[in-house]
């Protein structure tokens, strides 16, 4: 009978909807479980280490694998230290580069741009941060650091920043290979947001009497301020957990210093550096703490962000 | 008999020979006509017929598209705007525009107005204040946004919207008024509120506006030009356009017969 094909053809695709809203289920919850797992075993690992040094993990510079004793200070202040370094640099010449592709530039001329930007986006870290230890490094040692130390080292305010002899890699070194690194991701991001401006929007700020500048500023940056700022995160965010360009310029070294000159380590160069040579259990476990504390500040960062757009959202009263 | 020779008019547009190219394409057919101060103009005609864009030659919005281009000589009180040494900005000052859809900046009712006004006066606190209130109460909003000046201007309705991208082009106190189908997406209350408000706003400016809504050119203008495929076919008193086109074309498309 027709209807009873019919019936059972119903059936069949109910059973498979069941199936299918099931899979997705799991789906969305193993990135949960992923996640959990992955915290609970860096605090398992990280736990003799949490017992042995308590709190003053986070505020000691000392790191003596020999006697076993080990902060956190140093490669905490480096990686924020860089990463600030990187945005600073690397948002305001995103910022140039997405006006001038989506305002200024000859039509001809965007193409190109933006796909030279992706590429830049998608070098891998590895051969920055060879080109940084071979290429860049000497340059800015020779070129950039003796003037810095030289014109900026006796001003009372920036002087303690720019000390030292000029060598190249250290912690202003990393700060500027990590700008050029975000600044692909950034800068495309902006693109993105600001072509989505209504034409109508702009024209009606063009129509005002206002220059691009002001156009940008007042209308077209506010418009886009989330899209900007998850953009900035974005670039933030792989700052702050970048391994290899990083430990090939920062210089390794657990010294605490004011100097951006200076050689410094971050979280993750720590780890990239230290984790074969790691012997005994409060040293890998020390290493392993590390990692849960990057996971905490780019956890931080990230909510912090959020937040921030939060508060901006409730203010304007939209 | 002519109605419009009992207007006593003064030009402030004078369009001589104007043509317009989007690249390769002619936009604009040599248009010649005199556009009166104080009165409002109307651009009718159908879709792709060129009334955008010679209201987009009088603040040359134009300028923003490189391939865009326009030829001939558009005078505002006797000086060609079209001149390479004209200044955009003090162009665009004394010509203000409003789109066919409200387009509020993302900032307080407050910044919509100011904005523009910041861009060509320093003012203090509380001339800016009287400002602002000037501009809302010209554009009848005044009532309505008093008391949520500090909100954003995307949180008033569309009707308000409008009404706030007129005041927001009023406060800067331009010559002429550029209305691009300002209530093409609104409700009919709402087009009410703003061709009542064109009718006040006239004894200050010179309006000039472009309609798809026939009905709304015969309400609200003074003088009517009816374009079509870049040609000025026929421009004229309001009144006499409608009742006794001179052309063919004019009445094919006035009485509904295409278009």
């Amino acid at each position: 009978m027709p209807t009873f094909a019919h019936e059972s053809r119903i059936k069949y695709q109910h059973w498979l909807d069941i199936v299918f809203r099931n899979i997705t289920r799991l789906a969305a919850f193993s990135v949960l479980i992923l996640l959990l797992a992955l915290i609970a075993s860096l605090v398992m690992g990280g736990l003799p280490a949490i017992k042995h040094f308590g709190f003053g993990f986070l505020s000691s510079a000392v790191w003596n694998p020999v006697t076993d004793e080990f902060g956190a200070l140093v490669p905490i202040i480096g990686t924020l230290v860089t990463s600030f370094i990187a945005l600073l640099i690397a948002i305001p010449i995103s910022f140039g580069i997405a006006i001038f592709l989506t305002e200024l530039s000859p039509r001809w001329l965007r193409r190109p741009l933006g796909i030279a930007i992706e590429l830049l986006a998608g070098i891998p870290s590895i051969i920055y941060g060879m080109w940084g230890l071979f290429v860049f490094a000497p340059l800015f040692a020779e070129h950039v650091q003796p003037w810095l130390i030289e014109k900026l080292g006796p001003s009372p305010l920036f002087g303690p920043l720019f000390q030292g002899i000029p060598m190249g890699v250290g912690i202003l070194t990393a700060g500027i290979i990590l700008a050029i690194m975000v600044i692909p991701f950034i800068a495309s991001v902006m693109r993105d947001v600001f072509e989505i401006v209504p034409t109508l929007l702009k024209e009606s700020a063009y129509g005002l009497g206002a220059t691009t500048w002001e156009v940008m500023w007042n209308v077209i940056l506010p418009y886009t301020k989330i899209g900007v700022v998850g953009g900035i995160m974005l670039g933030l965010g792989r700052a702050l957990g970048e391994t290899m360009a990083v430990t090939f310029v920062i210089g390794n070294a657990h010294k605490l210093s004011t100097s951006l000159l200076m050689p410094g380590n971050s979280i993750s160069s720590a780890l990239a550096n230290e984790f074969n040579e790691a012997v005994g259990e409060l040293y890998t476990s020390a290493l392993v703490q590390l990692g849960l504390i990057l996971f905490l500040i780019t956890f931080i960062v990230l909510s912090m962000a959020r937040y921030m757009l939060h508060r901006l959202a409730k203010r304007e009263g939209t | 008999m002519p109605t419009h020779s009992t207007k006593i008019t003064k030009p402030k547009l004078i369009v001589r020979d104007l043509n317009f190219y989007y690249g390769t394409e002619r936009a604009l057919k040599d248009v010649n006509m005199t556009i009166p101060e104080k009165m409002v103009t109307a651009f009718i005609g159908p879709s792709g017929c060129g009334k955008s864009t010679i209201l987009r030659t009088f603040n040359r919005m134009y300028q923003l598209y490189p391939k865009q281009k326009a030829t001939g000589e558009v005078l505002l009180d006797g000086e060609n705007i079209l001149d390479k040494k004209q200044d955009l900005n003090m162009l665009r000052a004394k010509v203000g525009m409003v789109f066919q859809k409200p387009t509020p900046f993302p900032m307080s009712i407050y910044d919509n107005i100011a904005f523009g006004v910041k861009l060509y006066e320093r003012l203090s606190r509380y001339d800016m204040d009287e400002r602002v209130e000037w501009a809302l109460s010209k554009a009848a909003l005044w009532t309505e946004a008093k008391d949520k000046l500090k909100k954003n201007g995307t949180s008033l309705s569309g009707g308000q919207q409008q009404r706030l991208c007129i005041a927001r082009a009023i406060a800067v106190k331009p010559q002429v008024l550029l209305l691009d189908e300002p209530t093409s997406a609104l409700d009919p209350i709402s087009t009410a509120h703003i061709e009542k408000l064109i009718n006040e706003l006239k004894t200050d400016f010179t309006i000039v506006i472009v309609t798809h809504n026939m009905q709304q050119a015969a309400r609200v203008s003074d003088f009517t030009a009816y374009m079509y495929l870049g040609n000025l076919i026929e421009f004229g008193d309001t009144s006499t356009l409608f009742t006794n086109p001179k052309h063919k074309e004019t009445e094919d498309y006035i009485t509904g017969r295409f278009g």
